[in-house]
């Protein structure tokens, strides 16, 4: 773990370092990207909408820089606390790299299920976002923005996990997310493609006994902006259900976004998890700050 | 008729672009509505929603003013001609927005070049019309649906 965690971030740095030395004599411009273009980080740390990546960047640059933004989220939903907390740098508007941490309490539902009241799932996820083409809001107006993504999950919870029946600790999803926002309509329309193993986004392992390959799942998300400033709309996210012993449900939510200015922006939602870890109906709000240069 | 009243009506019919009274010349080029790089809208809702002609033009007014003294980019306008530029660029809204005007000005891609207008350059522009067009009242949907229309000319306006 610690040694994968640490090439990563050696390999990050060399990349910070090696880029614009390579492509770019000119000066690093900072900051320059519209409101709420870079989105908002998604649970998993890719930016986007809360639950779903978007084919954006993280970070306040553009082409001809580099950005960095981190969020803190929390989940309430009715049995369990969710936090995911991390951040992200974005390379001229093109390359994403993100770091997530996620703390999954089960408060009193882990005293039921015997594994202690508070018990709480964890797992690190690294990803890596690549901008291929379009622009989310330039040019062509029906050519959307697309990104090709991988997320490193690695689960901290590999005892119970594999006696849940999961088939690894740590996995790795593959996505590919188109976006665009159309303007003479005020709507972002986003989706994305994702094979994954994970069980309830890697916090349960990564297959299981009813099923232990990869699986295409869908999400999109349709945002409506009112302002500037703020947006509103919802994301739906298909799951795998690959646990015999713990069902697992698609994802969907509502949310209000809201930039207070380029560097912090807010979302509220409204979210519907379904069945998670054998208890069903978590549903709950959902509250996320982030930060951004 | 004389020769001198088809002169007459030619020239009251298409003046030169570069020869306003009170503007520096320019190079000559022709004038042509592909020139404004999008086609108009249709019908007159959008011209009322930015309060006809009077209210373009306190848009574009208010516009030039922010960009000319913009800490980011207030340096690129320095050396306009601000006569001209009050013209072409009302023109421009105005022809876009169908509340009855010509087009008159370059190309958008003859007009822009050689200024080294980055991407952080074209969504500054962007806020300054925002707030421009805000502090007129226009709604926000009605402001997208211009912004639409000149998302398109980002490729002759920013520099690769
Ligand atoms: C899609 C976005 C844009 C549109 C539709 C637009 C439109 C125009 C128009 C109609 C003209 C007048 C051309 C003429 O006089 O023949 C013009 C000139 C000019 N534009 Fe833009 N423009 C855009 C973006 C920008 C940006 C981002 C900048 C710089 C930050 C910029 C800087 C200038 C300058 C300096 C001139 C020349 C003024 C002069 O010397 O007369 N424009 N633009």
């Amino acid at each position: 773990m610690s040694r994968i965690k640490l090439s990563l971030s050696t390999c990050t740095l060399a990349l910070i370092w090696a880029l614009p030395q390579a492509a770019w004599a000119d000066e690093l411009r900072g900051g320059g990207k519209l409101l709420l273009t870079n989105g908002i980080s998604s649970l998993e740390g890719a930016s986007g909408g809360s639950l779903t990546p978007w084919a954006v960047i993280a970070g306040n640059e553009t082409k001809d820089g580099i950005g960095v933004s981190a969020h803190a989220t929390v989940a309430e939903v009715k049995s369990y606390d969710f936090q995911s907390a991390g951040f992200s740098i974005g390379l001229f508007d093109r390359v994403e790299l993100s770091y997530s941490h996620h703390n999954f309490n089960m408060n009193e539902i882990g005293a039921a299920l015997g594994l202690g009241a508070d018990y709480a799932f964890k797992q690190h996820i690294f990803g890596a976002k690549l901008k291929l083409a379009g622009d989310l809001v330039f040019g062509d107006p029906m050519m959307p923005a697309i990104v090709i993504g991988a997320q490193y999950k690695n689960s901290d919870n590999d005892a119970v996990v594999g006696a849940m029946g999961a088939k690894d600790t740590k996995g790795i999803d593959y996505y590919v997310s188109a976006s665009k926002l159309f303007l003479s309509h005020s709507i972002l329309a986003s989706a994305t493609l994702r094979a994954t193993k994970a069980n309830q986004i890697g916090l349960l392992g990564f297959g299981g006994d009813r099923n232990s390959s990869y699986s295409l799942q869908a999400e999109g998300s349709l945002a409506w902006q009112l302002s500037r400033r703020f947006a509103i709309g919802g994301e739906y996210r298909t799951k795998p259900n690959n646990l015999g012993v713990a069902r697992e449900d698609d994802w969907f939510d509502l949310f209000g976004t809201y930039a207070f200015n380029k560097h912090l922006t807010a979302a509220v939602g409204y979210a519907d998890m379904g069945s998670i870890a054998s208890v069903g109906e978590q549903r709950g709000v959902l509250f996320s700050l982030q930060a951004s240069y | 008729m004389s020769m001198i009243a088809i002169a007459l009506l030619l020239q009251s019919a298409s003046p030169p672009p570069y020869a306003m009274p009170g503007e520096e010349p320019v190079e000559a080029y022709e004038v042509r509505p592909e020139n404004a790089g999008a086609k108009p809208f249709e019908g007159d809702a959008m011209a009322k929603a930015f309060g006809g002609q009077d209210g373009i033009r306190r848009v574009v007014n208010r516009l030039i003013d922010l960009n000319s003294n913009d800490p980011v980019i207030g340096e690129i306008f320095v050396t306009e001609d601000r006569v001209r530029f009050r013209r072409t660029l009302f023109e421009h809204m105005c022809y876009l927005l169908n509340a009855g005007c010509i087009y008159t000005g370059m190309d958008m891609r003859s007009a822009h070049k050689n200024m080294g207008i980055q991407q952080a350059d074209m969504n500054r522009m962007v806020e300054n019309l925002q707030s421009a067009m805000d502090a007129e009242g226009i709604r926000f949907h009605a402001q997208n649906r211009l912004l639409a229309k000149l998302a398109t000319m980002r490729k002759d306006v920013v520099e690769r």
